[in-house]
């Protein structure tokens, strides 16, 4: 099913590309076979494989200036590949112009005609194609139901607040009915709560037309919530592609596993990498610790990472039952009370900072755990993971 | 200390005395110097002629009194406009001048939006170069460079030699006196109030709309008509007024360049006002082409306000 000749695409791709994806048995849509982009001496994009199946929901997410938006624009045809292939449905339409590709594009900016109404905005890719005048009234007002718009079909675009806007250029770019709908921060625009309902719009939208949308994002909320798989970006190049649950569980490398979430990462070396109950690993600001799950390929002695998300961290006042494993203590930094959660922040005796978080269980205003307190952080074996890169 | 906060008690009715100063100057301004000449020219085309010192009559005696006032409404006519209507010399000055303007206007706009969009769409740093380069000219006397293009047109001028020395013609053609000598000194003087109103309108357009009609299917020249075209209107408007309307009623150009065989409305207020002596039909034939421009500045206005309620 994955038919990726990518020999020519590099190493980098290849590993980016190399953690297990899910087989949805869904066959490829888009395929892009070691591409790159280059502006004046910027690489914006650098060699790039990936695949994305139909009626998926993909993220490419990263830092502004990983090249995310430009790889869309590649997809859509505002720039051609400096090297690579593009391939649609198994054709490659690298010399296909922007205005014949079957792919639609929302802009960040939304990008909407003023001159024209919310009906003309929608209906201008219908009209391009040249469909009778009953066809695209019909479509027009179909899309304007799907979006919610029914009564706004005669409005300018400056006569709508901004998430209305946002709704107009999702029909239009709707209306077409493109095998690929891509999304440039779609929600970048709109306000907290608007964007949390939006993004279930969205979701829904998509399954209920069974499209395959690919949006660029650099909310990781968002991403995380919104895609079936996604693409982390960085510096150009696809640093990993999963699952969410895959991203955030299993990060490839610590710029993944910090660029994702919060993160504490401890430095140590493998002691025994074939023990049965988990790698055990000797650092200096943590001890002893055990690490239980899939395991990377290491062997006595390397170097490695322990990444440990804040919320799989336990803190505690009491001395926990077991203290010679996966267990540290240290004195309370600080604390962010972020309402349903609070951060903790503990300097460890070896002068490590690690984050904890806490779910706020209770109402309390006053917190049984306070500022310099000291506490013990601890966790199961099962809750870390092992970097090596 | 408190500090000392004043109320904020204007409201867009009410005006403070400075607000009221600030927008009284220019109406006052136009009072003065525009509305007040003009109520001069409207009265003296609906006098006489006469061999007198100043040239037409009535004159307002304010001595005279009430009895002043009856006699002077008394004298004022009519027969300049009648004189204007029945004579068709003015028809077709009016007319050439129409002509004249409305295809220079054309010539214009198809020089000047190109450069215009050439202008918006080069690199940002390029830009105030180039749009030095376009104001260049105004650093130099208008009628120096209206005679350098006679220099330029004449018979032994620069064209002709250049034409000759490429072998493009046989004999020199004569480029002077004709109406192809006036559209040239016109769209050459004019390009600037072109390009300059298109290329603020183009130079706020947003790329990424261009791009939009692409996705959408349109290609390069239907993204062109059916989206930068009609975003540039507000330009293409103000431009064409721009020129179209002092183009009617130049005198300079069609002077130097046209000759006698064109004759401008311009040109016959001049001949009225410093040949015959005229004042009174010369005021007329101004008054009547002040009308005529009227009716599209009337209309460009009443765009603008349904613009801004738009945007608004």
């Amino acid at each position: 099913m994955d038919n990726r000749t990518a020999a020519s695409a590099g190493e980098r791709a290849a590993q980016a590309n190399g953690t297990p994806e899910q087989a949805t048995g869904t066959p490829a849509l888009v395929q892009l076979e070691g591409v790159s982009k280059r502006f004046a001496n910027i690489v914006a994009v650098d060699r790039v494989s990936l695949t994305i199946r139909e009626g998926e929901f993909f993220a490419l997410l990263g830092p502004s200036g990983c090249g995310k938006t430009t790889l869309l624009r590649l997809l859509a045809g505002f720039e051609t590949p400096d090297s690579g292939r593009i391939l649609l449905d198994g054709k490659d339409i690298a010399a296909v112009p922007a205005y014949r590709r079957p792919v639609n594009m929302m802009f960040q900016s939304y990008a909407l005609f003023p001159h024209l109404s919310v009906e003309s905005n929608v209906a201008f890719g219908l009209r391009q194609d040249r469909r009778p005048k009953s066809e695209i009234a019909r479509r027009v007002a179909q899309m304007l139901a799907l979006v919610q718009l029914e009564g706004h079909a005669k409005r300018k675009p400056h006569q709508l607040s901004g998430g209305q806007r946002q709704r107009v250029a999702l029909a239009r770019a709707l209306a077409k009915h493109p095998r690929v709908l891509l999304l440039d921060e779609p929600l970048a625009a709109l306000d907290k709560k608007l964007r949390g309902e939006t993004q279930f719009e969205l979701m829904n939208l998509q399954d209920k037309l069974r499209l395959t949308f690919v949006v660029v994002t650099h909310d990781q909320q968002e991403a995380m919530t919104m895609a079936d798989r996604m693409g982390v970006m960085k510096e150009g190049g696809l640093a990993q592609v999963g699952t969410p649950a895959q991203i955030y569980e299993q990060p490839n490398s610590r710029w993944v596993a910090d660029f994702i979430g919060e993160i504490n990462l401890i430095e140590g070396h493998v002691v025994d990498a074939t023990a049965s109950n988990g790698l055990a690993i000797t650092s200096i600001a943590a001890g002893r610790l055990r690490v239980l799950g899939e395991r990377n390929a290491v062997s006595s002695g390397d170097r490695v990472w322990v990444a440990l998300r804040p919320e799989k961290v336990r803190i505690s006042r009491e001395r926990p039952p077991v203290t010679d494993e996966n267990c540290a203590a240290g004195q309370v930094y600080g604390i962010g009370y972020l309402g349903d959660l609070s951060i903790y922040k503990v300097r460890l005796d070896s002068g490590l900072l690690m984050k904890a978080a806490l779910a706020n269980m209770t109402r309390l205003i006053e917190r049984p755990i306070g500022w310099d307190d000291r506490v013990w952080l601890h966790w199961p074996a099962d809750a870390a993971l092992v970097l090596t890169d | 200390m408190k500090p000392h906060v004043r109320p904020a008690k204007t409201t867009p009715r009410q005006l403070s005395w400075g607000a009221r100063i600030v927008v009284l100057v220019p109406y006052l301004w136009l009072v003065l110097f525009f509305l007040l000449p003009f109520a001069i020219v409207l009265k003296i085309s609906f006098s006489q002629t006469a061999i007198a010192q100043p040239p037409y009559t009535p004159v307002f005696d304010p001595a005279a009194g009430w009895e002043g006032i009856k006699t002077f409404f008394g004298a004022l006519s009519s027969d300049n406009y009648a004189l204007i209507a029945s004579d068709p010399l003015y028809f077709f000055s009016y007319l050439k001048s129409m002509e004249i303007a409305a295809v220079s206007t054309v010539l214009l706009m198809l020089i000047g939006f190109p450069m215009a969009y050439g202008m918006a769409r080069a690199p940002s740093r390029w830009q105030p170069v180039l749009f030095m380069l376009v104001m260049l000219p105004f650093w130099t006397s208008f009628l120096i460079r209206v005679y350098a293009w006679i220099n330029i047109l004449q018979h032994d001028g620069l064209l002709n030699q250049l034409l000759l020395a490429l072998r493009l013609v046989e004999a020199p053609p004569a480029w002077l006196a004709s109406d192809t000598a006036v559209y040239i000194g016109m769209v050459y003087s004019y390009l600037p109030f072109m390009v300059l109103p298109l290329y603020a309108t183009l130079e706020k357009m947003d790329e990424t709309l261009i791009e939009a009609a692409a996705d959408l299917g349109a290609p390069r020249w239907k993204a062109f008509w059916l989206v930068t075209l009609p975003l540039s209107m507000p330009g293409i408007i103000a431009g064409a007024l721009l020129c179209f309307i002092p183009i009617v009623g130049e005198f300079v150009i069609p002077d130097l360049l046209g000759g006698s065989r064109s004759i401008m409305i311009g040109q016959t207020v001049w001949t009225e006002f410093f040949l015959n002596k005229d004042w009174p039909v010369a005021c007329a034939v101004a008054v009547v082409l002040l009308c005529v421009l009227l009716a599209p500045i009337l209309v460009y206005q009443r765009m603008q306000t349904r613009d801004l309620a738009g945007s608004a």
